[in-house]
């Protein structure tokens, strides 16, 4: 009998903490798809609206905004991946002078992050011209030091014979990364991605300070200077106008919810 | 001996991209940013010029930078230690038998794949004094609602609920990858010399899972003190820095009051904060915590 109780009341509680849990994003839907009189005034039979939506598209380019962020985060991946592939590779099957010291040097960085050298590193986008692009917002995070780390775990795993196979048969070094290196760590490869992605989307500090017009502002400093308190907008656009930022995100995690879920796991245990 | 001398090159050749962009984004702005830390700034009729410790005495002696150091420690050391408990107590929740459990994780874990600068958004309202919920909830029992962001008492506690909210999701999936890989014999082994969930929980799982807790304290610790998305939405730092931290305060000086020399000096801080913090964590995990 003591046992039941216990257990429901387990239940109960791992319940109550979904329900708290989902309650922000959940209002954050409700005062979006309703005009701002049923904002704090909750009835079930509340006309449906897309009016905020419209409002908050537009007063801001939110499509311009997400344009700039989704091809943000394509330049960020597609330079993380050539690098970070070659570096592990390097770092995985090649001896050479200094390695133990080089390795050490590029795992600094997952101290010494990015977002907090933000003032020399603007200087230095200064310098090369790039201050107000995309490509300035995303070089420093390309030689992601998690990511070499990450894939040359992985490159480690993978059976020196095969290696050795493909070189018999006359295959570069190049070639065998391609074809046996690169095919056999596929499941590392999109788990990073997606966490990737995840983070770019959602990174704002850096880009706030390199950005500085419509058209490179990611979808988080768009969002940020649109919701700013002192901007006077009414609350159910600023609703509408987070939805927007949020949903490509938020749809493609809840359709691919197992695999973030498992590369989040995954790049979490090595 | 030839055999070596390519791999040399070719070792290195690989890793020349990443070392590139590293040497111009991680290594030249550290030891720039300590460089400058002993200079001042350059100004239309003065040249920078070499000041020895003087950015640093200032700073000793600056109560903005005392405040938001104190608030970097209360932020960091009270959000961590929380969404870790949280997250384990998520994790075992989900781990165990429960219904509608897919629904139960997905609830956990969404917040964490928002955007701060969203989430603050969202709580922006709950917040706020007049209209938010919160405070609707309050005066529906009789009492009186509180500004919470405008409060120096409340503001900071209130950012560091949120951001609770937010990060206890993404350390649950750790522990449930974790809980997921132990090992079933030995809690078969507890229950059958009638060990209480209580005791096999102490005894067995939690010990088994002392590598994911400091993993994920080191990743939550470093992140904490450089996650200030939220004050850009909520607070500004404010009331009269009430609820600034130190990255955000470099923010300030640097891109609102253009003060360079003084933004690097708190950068110095901020850096060899992270690097006292890793450096413990590695020292903790090579002597006493079982890595596999």
């Amino acid at each position: 009998m003591k046992i039941h109780i216990t257990k429901y009341l387990k239940i109960l509680f791992a319940w109550s903490l979904a329900i708290i849990w989902a309650l922000p994003i959940l209002y954050a839907f409700w005062a979006a798809f309703h005009t701002s009189d049923f904002v704090t005034h909750f009835n079930l039979f509340a006309p449906l609206t897309l009016e905020n939506f419209k409002i908050a598209a537009s007063q801001a380019p939110f499509l311009r905004y997400m344009l700039n962020t989704i091809i943000l985060v394509v330049i960020i991946i597609i330079g993380q991946l050539i690098i970070c592939t070659l570096g592990a590779y390097a770092f995985a099957r090649f001896d050479f002078y200094g390695k133990k010291v080089a390795f050490f040097l590029v795992l600094l960085q997952l101290m010494i992050v990015p977002e907090i050298l933000i003032i020399q590193n603007y200087k230095t986008l200064v310098n090369l011209g790039l201050t107000d692009t995309i490509l300035g917002i995303g070089l420093p995070y390309m030689a992601s030091a998690f990511g070499i780390f990450l894939l040359r775990q992985n490159f480690k795993m993978i059976p020196k014979e095969l290696d050795d196979a493909a070189r018999i048969e006359g295959c570069s070094l190049m070639c065998i990364l391609w074809k046996v290196y690169i095919p056999l760590s596929k499941p590392t490869y999109l788990a990073y991605i997606l966490v990737s992605i995840s983070y770019h989307w959602n990174n704002f500090l850096w880009p706030l300070v390199v950005s500085n017009s419509q058209d490179v502002r990611p979808l988080t400093v768009g969002l940020a200077i649109f919701g700013a308190p002192e901007s006077g907008v009414q609350w159910s656009i600023i609703s509408a106008a987070t939805l927007i930022s949020v949903a490509p995100l938020l749809v493609a995690f809840l359709i691919f919810q197992k695999q973030f879920v498992n590369s989040f796991m995954h790049t979490g245990i090595k | 001996m030839r055999v070596y001398n390519i791999n040399n090159l070719y070792g290195w050749l690989l890793a020349l991209p990443a070392f590139v962009l590293l040497g111009v984004f991680t290594y030249y702005p550290t030891v720039a940013t300590f460089i400058n830390s002993l200079y001042s700034n350059e100004t239309i009729i003065r040249p920078k010029h070499f000041v020895g410790l003087d950015n640093y005495r200032f700073l000793i002696n600056d109560p903005i930078f005392l405040t938001t150091l104190k608030n970097t420690a209360i932020f960091a050391f009270g959000t961590v230690p929380i969404s870790i408990a949280l997250s384990l107590i998520m994790a075992l929740l989900v781990h165990s038998k429960i219904p509608a459990r897919g629904l139960v994780r997905l609830s956990y874990f969404t917040p964490t794949i928002l955007p701060m600068v969203a989430a603050a958004n969202i709580w922006l309202f709950f917040y706020s004094p007049q209209i938010g919920l919160i405070n609707k909830v309050i005066e529906y029992f009789g009492f009186n609602g509180i500004n919470w962001l405008g409060n120096s008492h409340t503001v900071l506690a209130s950012l560091m609920v949120m951001t609770i909210w937010k990060e206890a999701g993404f350390f649950m999936i750790f522990y449930l990858a974790a809980l997921q890989s132990l090992p079933k014999e030995l809690l078969e082994a507890a229950k059958i010399e009638g060990a209480t969930k209580w005791q096999s929980f102490w005894k067995v799982t939690f010990p088994l899972i002392t590598p994911t807790t400091f993993f994920i304290m080191i990743n939550a610790l470093l992140n904490a003190f450089k996650l200030v998305d939220h004050l850009f939405i909520l607070t500004k730092g404010g009331p009269d820095n009430a609820s600034n931290l130190l990255l955000y305060y470099i923010y300030e000086v640097a891109f609102s009051f253009f003060d360079f020399a003084y933004a690097s000096t708190l950068t110095v801080v901020l850096i060899s904060m992270l690097v006292v913090l890793s450096l413990l964590y590695f020292t903790i995990i090579e002597k006493k915590v079982h890595y596999k």
